[in-house]
């Protein structure tokens, strides 16, 4: 196990051990990428760049944190040094997990999505994980084309470093189609969680309705792509499948997690003659399968709505919190958290369930 | 669990103690015959000869227990195609002050103009006829070719002042969010007509229902619906179709609502963070939600634990907010009867039973 970089006397008393479970680094240019790519890719990203389904900008003010660009000059995000005083050293973060947000899995070319992401883990490795020993990193796949992805997955075999795989919010099927099978039980067979990250279009539009028009509808979406995820993961049977999946939520919030679940009891009570595959409530799956970041945290108008919401989930215990850093929208964990929410359980979400989800 | 699909179905159980006003009852065309009067001739031929039998679907799966609850299939004809039917299973027994018609024709499926306007209008002339004109205790949802809203707009001019029509209905999965300024043309007439938005679940546009795509269980798509109900709530505040028409009524009929309160936080939080982005959106999203739309208690996603459902109608903020509805033929897996009216205050579950509906729609 890591050692943890010695923490002032200050920060022990002020501030409790975090693991934040959605750190975003970033390459400054795509240049750095080119050491860990083959003559033939670094040539192809260099003449036509990452390509993708397309068709969806929205304009909005916000990026990143205007505090976050690195004294270097490097984007924020990009600086290694910099990442580590600014979010780990300030926070008393002991492990933060790095989820870039790549392009990787969306390429239209299977090879070169391979490729990069290769490409990718290995940057991850050679410019991150060895040189800050309080990170831990996603292992980027290019999930839609899941022999490749496995093959990707095999080539991190025995780098603890790794604790999940990244999908996007959004894949080009439900999740829980027999497509992504075998990513899942190479996940299981290897010890990795399955992480699916807000955003990221494999083609379909964000809604089940076409496009919306504005980015505040995109930004209230993957709420609603996540859900669309667990249920195919549920109803498809991938967790009676796969007993032992762990499937981690990022940046999609949690507050509906409950309404989901007494959604999908009931309609499994009304369906289930199509579902015979499955031997348990739909929400005993999520319960006992799903956890849930905490960035963007549910702000109830109410503070006492939001101890319901716990309730209403069954506990805290599958919360790990996330800070989003560096981007516009982040939770700082002396704000997140509201006030009145029991030490003890603050602890869970800070600390104990990511400890136990992801093994650290 | 699964005796809830033996049990009789609510509504044969006898009288209830008080009327109620049904926002939720199913007008089926029997079969694409019986639209033949009311059809132009092009169209009727087109059906006789050839393989074409009028608009598809799937949403409602022919035998599936969501479809037709038992005892509902009449001697000829598909559960919700006879009125004799409704009468004795819905309208009597239930003391039925009023009960709202909705037909689930996929005139969205029809991506030939001329036949989803024939086909619209020829079922609306069929509502009229066959169904508002024989009870007067009914009232309906006008369909329209909500895929080409100059046109649907032109179907509600024709006949949106029919006073049997209070609502026009929109199915829930759509090419294009509702909210769109494509759509303009459609919110502008429904105002003008002073009718209701019915947002129904279901829809048959051809694009998939989630944003990975296509599931592959019914049971998926019938769950999920309630994320789409979610993205059209987004479109519709996020684009000012309330501040642009300010007397603008939406129902979302089959959308599940204990979802509602979490949205309206999400929802509210964006708002505050992200409202540059739509300046015309004046107020948090909960209030334009709590003063524009309403909800038909059926389905009734509700949790196990009766003390955390009243939690969840505490957080809705508003007492006038669900509307009640049977859903008939359609079978869900929970009963207000036994799960949702008897839990709640006397006065919250008449408001439910009639008096938010009689407001709302202006009974």
């Amino acid at each position: 196990m890591v050692q943890t970089q010695p923490r002032t006397a200050t920060q022990e008393r002020t501030r409790p051990a975090i693991i934040d479970c959605d750190v975003h680094n970033e390459w400054n240019s795509q240049e750095e990428l080119y050491p860990y790519l083959s003559q033939r890719w670094r040539e192809h990203l260099q003449t036509f760049g990452m390509r993708g389904p397309s068709g969806a900008t929205y304009p909005r003010f916000q990026n990143r944190r205007t505090d976050s660009t690195p004294p270097s000059g490097r984007k924020p995000g990009s600086d290694v040094a910099f990442l580590a005083q600014q979010l780990l050293d300030e926070w008393n973060i002991v492990y933060g997990i790095l989820n870039p947000l790549t392009g990787v899995g969306r390429q239209l070319i299977p090879e070169f999505d391979a490729a990069l992401a290769t490409a990718v883990n290995d940057w991850m490795v050679a410019e991150w994980l060895d040189k800050e020993p309080r990170l831990r990193a996603s292992i980027i796949i290019p999930f839609e084309y899941p022999d490749l992805a496995v093959a990707e997955i095999k080539r991190r075999v025995g780098d603890t470093r790794f604790v999940q795989v990244q999908f996007s919010g959004r894949p080009a099927e439900p999740m829980g189609r027999r497509k992504y099978w075998p990513i899942y039980e190479a996940c299981v067979e290897y010890g990795l969680a399955v992480m699916s990250h807000a955003f990221g279009s494999g083609g379909h539009p964000i809604t089940g309705c076409g496009w919306p028009s504005f980015y505040i509808e995109d930004h209230v979406g993957p709420a609603q792509s996540m859900q669309a995820n667990l249920i195919s993961l549920v109803f498809e049977g991938v967790f009676e499948r796969f007993p032992e999946l762990r499937v981690v939520s990022v940046e999609n919030g949690f507050g509906w997690a409950p309404s989901l679940m007494w959604r999908l009891d009931t309609t499994y009570k009304l369906l289930y003659r199509e579902l015979p595959h499955l031997k348990r409530l739909p929400s005993e799956y999520i319960r006992e399968h799903v956890w849930f970041s905490t960035q963007p945290i549910e702000e109830p108008h109410r503070p006492e709505y939001f101890l319901q919401l716990l309730r209403h989930m069954g506990g805290a215990d599958r919360l790990v919190f996330a800070t989003d850093y560096p981007h516009w929208d982040w939770d700082s964990p002396d704000g997140a958290l509201p006030a009145r929410l029991p030490d003890e359980v603050k602890q869970q979400i800070f600390f104990d369930n990511a400890k136990a989800l992801y093994r650290l | 669990m699964r005796q809830v699909l033996e049990r009789d179905a609510p509504i044969e159980r006898g009288r209830q103690p008080q009327p109620v006003i049904d926002c939720d009852v199913h007008a089926e065309v029997p079969r694409v015959e019986a639209l033949f009067p009311y059809l132009p001739p092009y169209w009727v031929e087109h059906i006789q000869q050839s393989v074409f039998k009028g608009p598809t679907d799937t949403y409602y799966p022919r035998h599936a227990p969501v479809t037709a609850r038992p005892g509902s299939v009449p001697e000829k004809g598909p559960a919700g195609s006879s009125l004799e039917l409704l009468r004795q299973q819905v309208l009597d027994p239930l003391q039925v002050e009023h009960a709202i018609l909705v037909c689930t024709y996929a005139i969205d499926s029809l991506h030939n103009p001329d036949a989803a306007v024939a086909f619209a209008s020829a079922v609306n002339d069929w509502l009229i006829a066959e169904w508002l004109e024989k009870d007067s205790r009914l009232r309906a949802s006008l369909v329209v070719p909500s895929q080409i809203p100059q046109l649907a707009a032109r179907e509600i001019d024709r006949v949106g002042d029919h006073p049997g029509f209070v609502q026009v209905l929109l199915p829930v999965r759509s090419q294009h969010p509702y909210g769109s300024r494509l759509f303009h043309p459609l919110w502008e007439a429904i105002a003008r007509h002073d009718l209701v938005a019915g947002i129904h679940f279901g829809g048959a546009p051809g694009n998939p229902p989630f944003p990975s795509g296509w599931p592959s269980y019914y049971a998926e798509e019938y769950a999920g619906m309630a994320q789409v109900f979610q993205s059209q709530l987004c479109s519709i505040v996020s684009e000012g179709v309330f501040d642009l028409w300010p007397e603008l009524r939406v129902t979302l009929i089959e959308s599940g609502w204990t979802w509602l309160p979490a949205f309206m936080w999400r929802f509210d939080k964006e708002w505050r963070n992200l409202r540059r982005l739509v300046p015309w959106v004046k107020r948090p999203p909960s209030e334009y939600i709590r003063e524009h739309v309403r909800f038909t208690i059926l389905p009734l996603d509700a949790p196990p634990d009766r003390q955390q459902l009243l939690e969840v109608i505490a957080q809705l903020g508003s007492e006038d907010l669900l509307l009640y509805a049977t859903d008939y033929p359609h079978l869900h897996a929970a009963d207000p009867e036994q799960d949702l009216l008897p839990v709640l205050p006397a006065h919250l579950a008449r408001k439910i039973r009639a008096e938010n509906a009689r407001a709302w729609y202006r009974l």
